[in-house]
């Protein structure tokens, strides 16, 4: 049996750490199945992640690899795309590593517009460290630091995404894998920040605290929560609260950082200061 | 209780599903989500294709095996 997975892993790192029924196997899948279908260089791709569950996905994939610090995956990734833009840069974070510890890093990744793809694995949750709620977390869902409920208003990454800059928008579910992969290939293909946020599960931390204790409650839940864009619009505001729209929200053209840095570089020769 | 091996290879004339049962978490997804309930869990909770004939090869249990413990593939020769 050798599947199109297995030429894109590190195999003798199998089985993965994840817990059983974890979404974080189902974005890697769907991550390998894009790539495979953009028939991409192994050698050309770099992978980078900060901490978190979600990114030990750096450490099973075949590709070049690097496993940075909490939240400062973009940045690290910013840097790999300056030193070297031939290369193709796919950065995965967790809900908490990308909106909270490294929000700030995030907005200003789509500012820029730099040619990477971020690929969001949102399970609403801390799952790594027991629970904790995060900038993700529904409101009055419960979490370890949250036995009542959240009162926090959590962030859409869609609406920041759109209104900070990025190039390309898209929100997929464990739930449809094909549709996930669709998108990431879309995403990875983009010229420009492109964002690609995935719900996956947490049965063991997030599922426990809210009333689904098994995976297959947890994906059954995701199925009910994800609707398409169309059946969005149409809600009323209180529905809109339990629900997520799932699809393209933005697929736009506009000139990303290492071309406008090359242009700069150019501008500078001309004028001497290489001289 | 009977170690099994540590691929399992089921098969009828179309259709060819092979489960990596080191891999197997037990997670049930692929059993909960099959939309023709091809799969059953067996002692430990890993899938038995036991309608194998029913299988309509949309590999959904295969996309959404978080673990890549499970595969469907055409039988070769036979595959439309």
């Amino acid at each position: 049996m050798k599947t199109v997975i297995d030429s894109y892993i590190r195999e003798e790192m199998f089985p993965h750490i994840w817990c059983p029924g974890c979404g974080n196997g189902i974005v890697l899948g769907a991550i390998i199945r894009a790539i495979d279908d953009l028939k991409w260089d192994k050698d050309k791709i770099v992978a980078v992640s900060g901490i978190g569950c979600s990114s030990r996905i750096t450490g099973y994939v075949d590709f070049c690899t690097m496993n940075t610090i909490h939240g400062r995956a973009l940045p690290f990734a910013t840097g790999i795309k300056m030193a070297n833009p031939d290369l193709k840069v796919i950065v995965v974070m967790g809900d908490g590593d990308c909106s909270a510890i490294g929000g700030n890093h995030f907005i200003h990744a789509a500012r820029r517009n730099i040619d990477l793809t971020a690929i969001i694995i949102n399970n609403m949750i801390y799952g790594m460290t027991g629970g904790q709620y995060s900038p993700l977390t529904p409101t009055g869902k419960f979490g370890s630091t949250a036995p009542y409920g959240n009162i926090d208003q959590s962030f859409d990454l869609v609406e920041l995404a759109t209104a900070a800059g990025a190039s390309y928008v898209a929100r997929g579910t464990v739930y449809n894998p094909r549709q996930s992969a669709s998108l990431i290939k879309k995403a990875l293909d983009k010229k420009g920040f492109s964002v690609v946020e995935i719900i996956s599960d947490c049965p063991v931390s997030y599922g426990k605290m809210n009333k689904m204790k098994s995976p297959v409650d947890m994906l059954k839940w995701i199925k009910d929560i994800a609707v398409s864009k169309k059946v969005w619009e149409g809600l009323s505001p209180d529905e809109k609260k339990e629900k997520y729209a799932v699809g393209e929200f933005l697929n736009k053209d506009r000139p990303d950082y290492t071309a406008r840095y090359k242009e700069i570089i150019k501008k500078a020769q001309e004028m001497g200061g290489n001289k | 209780m009977k170690q099994k091996k540590i691929l399992e290879v089921y098969q009828n004339n179309l259709v060819k599903i092979s489960v990596r049962r080191e891999w197997c978490k037990s997670c049930g997804i692929c059993i909960e989500f099959c939309p023709k309930d091809v799969l059953v869990p067996d002692d430990q909770g890993k899938p038995i294709p036991k309608n194998i004939d029913a299988c309509i090869k949309c590999g959904l249990c295969e996309l959404r095996c978080p673990d890549f413990a499970i595969t469907v593939e055409g039988v070769e020769g036979k595959d439309e």
